[in-house]
């Protein structure tokens, strides 16, 4: 709360092992989510074939 | 506003996780994916009907990450037992690298995209179909039978069973009897497959207190079992011939593959009672994989040769 002195912001000091399994999890998750939009991405592509960008503005 | 920042906490307290990524992908499966993948391939590739390899890829990619995430649940519930059994204790959750909600979330997550993926792109049926492939085996199978009765990887074995049929219905867009049989050779497989497995373990089984056929019925009664079961899968291998939408060769291959399957079960079924180092039952489990293996690559290589002379007809 603004103006609150008494706030506590408790942090957590990684050990080296905890930090690099939390970037090998994130990239791996980065690479899951890029994997997904380029599936829907081209399947929706090849599902509506060319007409897809036809359309009156 | 002041900040005080505490450094120092225990991470274990703070709940903090040394899972990487490859502990994730452990959670998966990856050697029963692998059989899953193949089979759903060969039931997608069977079907009669032109089907765009982008969304052939998709169905397969989707089904195998629908089996990968009721793998994860499974894992997630069974940490408990898991860690009794030395071919599970290394497993991410019982070996305390991996927090089970961790395993609870991964799954739940991948089971949705993959049914939504599956059913958003492809068609609904494979989806639901997928959908409830991952519900009987993460709900129905580990969660009710296999800590509940001996018959637990006979009925849960449906649950390894369908994937040829979600590629089927992936493709078609409806399920029908040559599916249906690529189910029945799964379902037929696996539990001569998993018996052969729990005689020669156990022990792993009795400390984990689940209920397997050798452990509730005795391992003399379980031989038995196992050759009524490849008495029966043998021929059922054959019944794509037989029914007439496969040729010949297909049926010699299945044919010579369950003779060779029931042999090992009946080395299973003739083995002392007091072999201790089960070498037929180790026979059995191995050749089990290579019969699963050679009856769906006979089944692939047929479609394909088949599709090959009616392109090079016209």
């Amino acid at each position: 709360m603004p103006g609150d002195n008494n706030q506590f912001d408790e942090t957590v000091k990684l050990t080296e092992k905890q930090r690099k399994a939390r970037r090998s999890r994130s990239i791996a998750i980065a690479v899951g989510l890029a994997i997904l939009v380029v599936i829907f991405y081209v399947a929706t592509l090849a599902k509506m074939g060319p007409g897809l960008f036809n359309r009156p503005l | 506003m002041s900040i005080i920042e505490q450094t120092g906490t225990p991470s274990a307290q703070a709940g903090l996780s040394e899972a990487t990524a490859g502990d994730f992908i452990a959670l998966l499966k990856p050697r029963v994916m692998s059989l899953v993948v193949f089979t759903a391939f060969v039931g997608l590739m069977a079907a009669p009907v032109p089907f765009h390899p982008l969304f052939a890829f998709i169905s397969v990619l989707s089904i195998a990450v629908g089996a990968g995430a009721s793998g994860a649940l499974n894992m997630w519930y069974d940490a408990d037992i898991d860690r009794l059994m030395s071919r599970t204790a290394r497993r991410p959750v019982p070996a305390g690298r991996m927090m089970a909600g961790e395993a609870l979330g991964f799954g739940l997550v991948l089971s949705f995209l993959s049914v939504m993926t599956l059913g958003l792109l492809v068609n609904w049926l494979a989806g639901s179909l997928l959908a409830f492939t991952i519900f009987f085996y993460a709900v129905v199978y580990t969660m009710w039978l296999k800590r509940s009765t001996p018959q637990n990887i006979v009925i849960g074995g449906a649950a390894g069973a369908f994937p040829p049929m979600v590629g089927w219905a992936a493709a078609t867009g409806s399920v029908s009897l040559e599916s249906v049989i690529l189910f029945a050779i799964i379902f037929l497989w696996t539990p001569p497959h998993f018996w052969a497995l729990a005689l020669f373990k156990s022990g792993d089984y009795g400390r984990a207190g689940i209920p397997m056929m050798p452990n509730v019925a005795g391992e003399a009664s379980t031989r038995r079992q196992i050759f009524v079961y490849a008495l029966i899968v043998a021929p059922i291998g054959v019944a794509p011939w037989l029914l007439g939408y496969v040729s010949a060769g297909y049926g010699v291959v299945a044919a010579a593959l369950g003779a060779g399957f029931v042999y090992y079960a009946w080395g299973v079924l003739r083995m002392a009672s007091d072999d201790r180092v089960m070498k037929p039952a180790k026979q059995l489990f191995g050749y089990s994989l290579i019969y699963l293996f050679g009856i769906f690559a006979a089944y692939l290589a047929d479609v394909m040769v088949a599709r090959a002379l009616a392109v090079g007809a016209f």
